[in-house]
């Protein structure tokens, strides 16, 4: 059941639009940071119940966007450009550095929970190559020792 | 910084504080809302035109033109949607602009859908942008509060809202009927185009009219308004008025291996070689220069033969290649042109939506060819295939995607792309294998994109 805040947000959302449906993609965000970051089947039949749209509908909507996550993922989510600026200036590299430090591959969660990797695509900053986002913060102008200073710091949290 | 770039956009952008209202009024901030609300629609569409402002995401159409388009007296409400969902890679320009000018776009916006009679104003920003999000969030809260946004702008009876709406996550997007398509709730899929069906101009979005236009194009109209039209088509290239022209400035994103990456307000013909070699003060390392993408992935490549063509549309479509969003990549010689397009190709094939079998299909080929060559396990024939489907999907599929991933490897129109230039690096991968590994079968496995 979606919290008596979360719908709120979602009638405020609502408002924006000429139709209801319009609200999905925000109704979606405010539903998945509600739910540690992720879209549970339910979370989803519960947002089209108050849409008035069909779960079946939603789901393939949700499904089509790779930033709703379908499945948990941990507490901070790694997400290292890998497209074609940041491969050159070493991002390969330092997918694999984060991994080994982490004792994980692409698209793994650490066993407790605080960590997944994943490699992304274009994030849009390539003057500042090579990058990564970590939630909603954007980490430029990475070297592994950035990197490491940002793990350690994110691993207090 | 090396000839005279005059900086139109990036005027103000070394002011400290230029993304809070009250700084940016002090720098001629709002000046382009007051003097537009005293104009006509037609004449702010004439300032446009006479600017020469093409669309600055990508396909550089003429933009009074698509303003022109709004139909006349007709009841239904009209739209401006800002296409935010910048994801063509190697572009960061829209980011940038957002995170530091934010209340020029906002500007923009205002101008913009004054100029279109749009009441309603939607910025589409792609999922990952979440502190620019903010900045132009915050940037509307403090327009409305100054009376530049909500009821009767001004006294002048115009009524507007901006709303920003997030993406979440597709490259496909970026398209302009996929973007409406996810701005109404739906998957990001394209809709159908004239002739079968209405430019959006028409029927947009809720089956209203509706302009959607690049963050950059509707910050470029400031300028324009603020400083006149033909005062901004003072430079480029190209005769204003007597075909195709390229007038103005561009903002561009260099990345690579150059010395000085960055955002960049350039003029607009300002040749290759200035651009990399003074702007961003050279290759990285002093290294050799081996190619270079002009305008974003989707655009071909270009050897250090083409160093001196002017960066504007005409001259970098006549090379084979494209302006596109103004993304220029550089690359230097340790770069294996192969594995970078292994990489584009996985790119492409993870983002076509699935709606069309040339995309769907093709890019999914491409990326199984690529990938068994890169395994050693490519055959003398590979490499004609490549250029058989990348041909077969260019201007076969149902939006530019599939264009956009066939382009870098064979160009358009059976053109010259990175294959044409590098194909004895194919060659050699295919006769030695990877790694002087050949095998001799290599099965086809469908690769994790």
């Amino acid at each position: 059941m979606l919290t008596e805040e979360v719908t709120k947000k979602i009638d405020s959302l609502i408002a924006k639009y000429p139709t209801k449906k319009a609200a999905l993609l925000p109704a979606l965000w405010v539903a998945q940071a509600a739910n540690d970051n992720w879209l549970p089947r339910e979370a989803m039949a519960d947002v089209a119940k108050h849409l008035g749209l069909a779960p079946a509908y939603v789901e393939g909507v949700a499904t089509f966007y790779t930033m709703y996550n379908k499945a948990p993922v941990g507490r901070h989510h790694l997400e290292v450009c890998h497209n074609i600026v940041c491969m050159v200036v070493g991002a390969d590299e330092l997918i694999d550095h984060i991994g080994g430090k982490l004792g994980v591959g692409r698209g793994e969660t650490t066993a407790d929970r605080k960590f997944t990797l994943n490699a992304s695509e274009c994030l849009g900053a390539c003057a500042n190559a090579p990058c990564m986002m970590v939630g909603d913060k954007y980490y430029e102008d990475l070297t592994t020792e950035k990197v490491d200073e940002i793990l350690a710091d994110l691993a207090r949290k | 910084m090396p000839s005279e770039q005059p900086q139109y956009l990036y005027k103000y952008r070394q002011v400290p504080g230029i993304d809070d209202i009250d700084v940016y009024l002090k720098h001629e901030g709002y000046n382009a809302v007051r003097k537009a609300l005293t104009m006509d629609q037609e004449a702010i569409i004439n300032e446009v035109k006479l600017s020469g402002l093409r669309g600055r995401g990508g396909a550089g159409f003429p933009t009074f033109i698509k303003w022109n388009g709004i139909p006349k007296n007709w009841d239904k409400p009209h739209y401006l949607v800002i296409n935010a969902d910048e994801g063509e890679p190697g572009t960061a320009k829209d980011r940038d602009l957002m995170n530091a000018l934010p209340h020029l776009l906002v500007e923009g916006c205002i101008i913009s859908s004054w100029a279109i009679r749009a009441k309603a104003c939607y910025i589409y920003i792609r999922g990952e942008y979440v502190q620019p999000a903010r900045q132009i969030q915050k940037a509307i809260d403090q327009a409305y509060a100054k009376g530049f946004l909500g009821k009767n702008i001004l006294g002048s009876g115009f009524d507007l809202d901006i709303y920003v709406h997030m993406g979440a996550g597709s490259y496909e997007c970026g398209e302009e009927s996929a973007l409406m398509s996810s701005l109404m709730g739906e998957r990001g899929m394209p809709r159908h185009k004239p002739p079968s069906a209405p430019l959006p101009v028409i029927s947009g979005v809720w089956d209203s009219p509706t302009i959607i236009n690049n963050v950059e194009t509707i910050a470029t109209v400031v300028p324009i308004i603020n400083m006149s039209g033909a005062e901004y088509a003072k430079v480029g290239t190209g005769t204003p008025g007597a075909g195709p022209a390229s007038r103005g400035t561009k903002l561009i994103t260099v990345s690579g291996h150059v010395k000085k990456p960055g955002n960049y307000e350039i003029v607009l013909g300002t040749p290759v070689r200035e651009i990399i070699y003074e702007i961003c003060g050279g290759i990285k390392n002093d290294k050799k220069l081996k190619f270079f993408i002009p305008g974003g992935s989707s655009t071909p490549l270009l050897t250090p033969d083409f160093l001196d063509t002017p960066y504007d549309y005409e001259a970098l479509g006549k090379t084979g290649s494209l302006l596109g969003s103004g993304a220029l990549i550089v690359y230097d010689e340790t770069v294996s042109v192969p594995k970078l397009m292994t990489r584009l190709m996985h790119f492409y094939a993870h983002e076509s939506c699935g709606k069309c079998t040339p995309c769907r299909e093709g890019t999914n080929w491409l990326v199984k060819i690529h990938d068994r060559i890169m395994a050693g396990g490519g055959r003398p024939e590979d490499i004609d295939l490549l250029l058989d489907i990348s041909n077969n999907i260019f201007g076969r599929s149902f939006c530019a995607l599939g264009d956009a991933a066939a382009m870098p490897l064979a160009g358009f129109f059976a053109g010259k792309g990175a294959i044409y230039y590098f194909r004895e690096e194919y060659e050699e991968l295919i006769r030695n294998g990877a790694g002087g590994k050949k095998r001799a079968f290599a099965p086809l496995q469908m690769a994790g994109v």
